[in-house]
């Protein structure tokens, strides 16, 4: 079994800081990690190669220095790491994104399974994982909380409210996984020494052959117009006074003219 | 084709068994304020197999004009289907504007459109609007919600986004409102390789306080755990989960999952309840960063008003109740 | 001179703070409390190999090295300096001695499974009249045919109640003094061999420290590590190594014990400002991280120059007698930040103080180093 995994270096998120004179995020001294729920795919992987074999292919796009999470990946056990690097590609929307993504699953080839992490914590999208899925015309199954392969098909639970849905797809599918479908195993110190032996590849954009008009900037419908501060909330308390059933009344007006109920 | 040929705003109307999701009812009332600047057409495009029965609900709830497919093949959902129908129909009638409420299926169709669209698609949504330069933008947040950002899509169509549901109120419905309701075929055939196998009540809903959206909180001073399923229902009626500082847990009231604080969890919800909770700073620590913070206390000297936005100066046990009835009349 | 760490050594930093984050933390204040010995952590540090960081692939281990080990030590010790020492006790001191000084068959039989994880292993010196002064070993060991019958008995032993090899010490020739001395890989199974329960310490309250007796334990000729009489010379050169594991250790309560307060007094209003706002707080705060990061530097040049092969002796004794002296004095200025709240057990500065005292006692005191240091200062 092919599966390739596709993981995101992010800020961490907790760290983060927005300047209040430029409105850019600031960057500086925050740490560089591995998206949350992209470990959880590739715990899926490493498990379904353990149970069928195969390999773990993992794939990240980014500038150079976002290959950490690449090599934590190896770390953990994955088999071979793409990073897909071209200043073309920077500025790039989901669209332009999951094209590029696209395009590597495409090149890398004979794949059985795309695994995703739900989200990114730094654009929280959700859009990567079915986007590409749509991309190269596979089916899909989002917000896996269990995953098994049998007889060729990709089986999942998928926990909707306080229903949960068991659905199938046949491979070769995509699926994007939850945080609580495993507990990620950590790197262990004899593959972090392996990794930097494990093959390592940098795809540009003339290397996959992409369509300059779809990717990076040229290739991004949406763009950021305007970056903004959440509004403050007021921490001078407004009390409510009265009958019991008038403050329960007042109360609920308030919540919910803030669409908080 | 130019974009300014694109013409309608378009709500995808999620239903599932016959059921249309709520969210859809608030992007419809969203609309009309889109309307006022864009004079376009307000069109909910619902998906299914003998649906006809949800269309008037749609135009009683704001639509203009209901656009109607039943087809065996998406009698219920699955991605690919679903993205095949609604594409012929965006191309058909190319609306300037298509909203989706961020739902799991809203989350899962969405994308798919994106590709065979060719335009942007704006991630959950919180606030939609008309810019100063007369642009349409969204707003996301990123970044846990540290940051907001105004998202445009300036040269592609229609300009889609996923809508975070509750964000607006939607109308009562109009049973006297006109509409048009249009009934279109699409070619369209069932997945053959997706298929959902059960989808029933799950029986072990996970609790994890910290990615609860509505936390109730009770504390030292709840005095008993008949007071406690008082809090329980309360948070039941809110979507939210029960939390309490240290003395619950340490009297085994609640197990620790549930405990706020420095040696607990740390929670950010959207809204908080702190019933009779004192807070101390061990708790404080653990939810400081809660969005919108209600605190019902006896005593107004209690620190925790320090952290208040809303505060009931009363005995809880006399509140709760009244807050219980006003949201349960709420519903009705 | 380099002072950048190699990637693999910033991966393994990371994935041991994350590691220590999310496993070793939540159980810091139950296992100070209770004085259990966190076997479900002792266990996944072993399988994850934390034990072999510093020996080579052909005994189970990663070939990491020295400096990759500290920092695992360090991380661990940021939240829970006896998890930190439970490492340090069997990947350094219950182990190294194997490595360095036993037979292949010693190495494949202990090492490489302690490397896996399969095994715990403990260092067993000090007896009561022979602490600092190890010289005054009372336990004897006679050889009787194909085995050595040991009699005495140690204490203050780490791991004990867990450790499957323990490597210890006995008289084979009192006539001898410290050349008398043999070092013995003891299994816990043995006859003769008993374990005592745990001392009620201070500090690192669950690492299991107990007393160790042998009662006509017999010992297999094949477990005497390294030759009759070389036992003192092993033990001393093990302690070099272990002060590098107690400098990290004591690092990391320190450091630990920094970020803690930076969380605090950067939340905690009083006066109406945030403590963190008061000089004092701020020049305090200078003096801890600065101290800090220069029983770090002392540290790291300790382990690299192991790890390179250089003299490490008089380094490691640098290395350790600061970092101790910072740990106390970091964790001691910490719980003032704190203030009351400081004194409770609700936050775990309390805790860092009374851990962090012991890094001044074993291993050698800091009047031992300060023996070691001079020591070699006036012999030129």
């Amino acid at each position: 079994m092919k599966i390739v995994v596709f993981v995101k270096q992010v800020p961490n998120t907790d760290d983060v800081k927005l300047d209040p004179k430029t409105g850019n995020i600031r960057r500086e001294g925050v740490e560089s990690i591995l998206n949350p729920m992209d470990a959880n795919a590739v715990e899926a992987a490493l498990q379904l190669k353990e149970q069928f074999g195969g390999t773990v292919v993992a794939v990240s796009m980014g500038p150079p220095q976002a290959s950490y999470a690449l090599k934590k990946v190896l770390g953990m056990g994955c088999d071979e790491a793409y990073l897909l690097s071209d200043r073309a590609f920077g500025g790039a929307d989901t669209l332009a994104t999951s094209y590029t993504l696209a395009k590597a699953a495409e090149k890398i080839g004979d794949y059985d399974l795309l695994l995703f992490g739900r989200l990114a914590t730094d654009g929280d999208t959700a859009q990567t994982g079915p986007a590409v899925a749509a991309w190269l015309g596979v089916p899909q199954i989002t917000l896996a909380s269990t995953l098994t392969v049998e007889d060729g098909w990709v089986v999942c639970d998928r926990k909707l409210g306080g229903m949960r849905q068991r659905v199938r797809a046949k491979l070769p599918a995509a699926v994007t996984v939850t945080g609580d479908l495993n507990k990620p195993r950590y790197p262990t110190p004899i593959n972090i020494m392996k990794a930097s032996k494990k093959p390592f590849t940098t795809w540009g954009a003339a290397d996959m052959e992409c369509d300059p008009a779809k990717i990076g900037m040229p290739g991004s419908p949406s763009s950021t117009k305007e970056v903004l501060e959440p509004e403050k909330r007021s921490t001078d308390t407004k009390f409510f006074t009265g009958e019991m059933a008038d403050i329960a009344h007042e109360l609920v007006k308030t919540l919910e003219a803030e669409h908080l109920i | 084709m130019a974009k300014e040929d694109y013409k309608g705003i378009w709500v995808f109307a999620e239903q599932e068994n016959g059921v249309i999701e709520h969210t859809v009812f608030e992007l419809l009332a969203k609309a009309h304020e889109l309307q006022e600047h864009n004079k376009e057409e307000i069109v909910a495009v619902l998906l299914g197999n003998n649906v006809d029965a949800l269309a008037p609900e749609l135009i009683a709830r704001g639509a203009d004009k209901v656009i109607m497919v039943n087809d065996p093949a998406l009698a219920s959902y699955s991605a690919r289907p679903y993205q095949a129908a609604l594409t012929q129909l965006v191309e058909k009638y190319k609306p300037s504007i298509l909203l989706y409420g961020a739902t799991p299926l809203g989350r899962d169709l969405a994308p798919r459109l994106m590709i065979t669209l060719d335009t942007g698609l704006t991630a959950d949504a919180i606030d939609l609007g008309y810019d100063k330069d007369g642009v349409f933008y969204q707003t996301t947040p990123a970044y846990g919600g540290k940051i907001l950002a105004h998202i445009v899509i300036l040269e592609k169509r229609p300009q889609m986004a996923t809508v975070h549901p509750k964000m607006f109120t939607p109308f009562d419905p109009n049973p006297d409102a006109k509409g048009e309701i249009v009934k279109e075929t699409v070619k369209v055939e069932a997945d053959s390789d997706y298929e959902v196998i059960e989808f029933v009540p799950d029986e072990n809903v996970d609790v994890n306080i910290a990615d609860s959206d509505v936390v109730v909180a009770g504390g030292r001073g709840i005095k008993s755990t008949d007071d406690l399923k008082m809090l329980e229902e309360l948070a039941t009626l809110l979507d939210g989960q029960i939390a309490s500082s240290r003395p619950l847990v340490d009297n085994g009231w609640l197990p620790h999952s549930r405990q706020i604080g420095q040696s607990g969890a740390t929670v950010t919800p959207r809204l908080m309840f702190n019933v009779a909770v004192s807070g101390s700073v061990q708790y404080v620590l653990g939810m400081q960063k809660a969005g919108c913070i209600v605190v019902v206390n006896q005593s107004k000297d209690a620190p925790i008003y320090d952290y208040a936005h809303y505060g009931i100066v009363a005995d809880y046990r006399k509140f709760i109740p009244a807050l219980i009835e006003e949201l349960k009349n709420r519903e009705a | 001179m380099d002072f950048q760490f190699t990637e693999q050594q910033s991966m393994i930093r990371d994935m041991v703070r994350e590691f220590a984050e999310a496993e070793v933390k939540p159980l810091a204040k139950e296992i100070d409390e209770t004085e259990r010995f966190p076997i479900e952590n002792v266990k996944k540090m072993g399988e994850m190999g934390l034990n072999g960081l510093a020996y080579p692939e052909e005994y189970g281990g990663s070939g990491a090295g020295q400096v990759a080990y500290v920092l695992a030590v360090e991380e661990l010790a940021k939240v829970c300096a006896t998890t930190a020492i439970i490492l340090s006790a069997s990947a350094s001191l219950g182990s190294w001695p194997i490595y360095k000084f036993g037979t292949e068959e010693q190495k494949q039989k202990y090492l490489a499974p302690i490397c896996r994880g399969e095994k715990l292993s403990a260092f067993a010196l000090t007896e009561p009249s022979a602490g600092t002064d190890a010289s005054m070993q009372k336990s004897t060991a006679v050889l009787e045919g194909d085995h050595y019958v040991l009699n005495g008995g140690k204490i203050f032993i780490t791991n004990a109640t867990h450790a499957d090899v323990f490597i210890t010490f006995a008289m084979t020739d009192k006539s001898q003094g410290t050349k008398g001395i043999t070092a013995f890989i003891i299994e816990r199974g043995y006859e003769g061999l008993t374990i005592s329960e745990p001392e009620n310490k201070m500090g690192l309250r669950a690492s299991a420290t107990c007393e160790l007796t042998f009662d006509n334990m017999k010992v297999p000729v094949e477990n005497r590590l390294g030759a009759e009489g070389r036992g003192f010379n092993i033990a001393m050169a093990t302690l070099d190594g272990g002060r590098i594991g107690v400098a990290a250790q004591a690092v990391g309560i320190a450091q630990g014990a920094i970020d803690e307060t930076i969380k605090y007094t950067t939340q905690r209003i009083q006066f109406g400002k945030k403590i963190s706002q008061f000089q004092n707080t701020q020049f305090t705060l200078a003096d801890m991280q600065t101290r800090t990061d220069a029983a770090r530097l002392l540290m790291l040049k300790a382990a690299d120059a192991e790890e390179k092969g250089l003299p490490y002796t008089v380094l490691a004794a640098e290395a350790k007698l600061f970092a101790a002296e910072t740990a106390s004095y970091v964790t001691n200025r910490a719980v003032q930040l704190f203030g009351g709240y400081g004194y409770t057990k609700d936050f775990p500065v309390e805790r860092m103080m009374r851990d962090a005292k012991v890094t001044e006692i074993y291993e050698g005191t800091s009047e031992v180093q300060r023996m070691v240091i001079s020591g070699n200062m006036l012999r030129k």
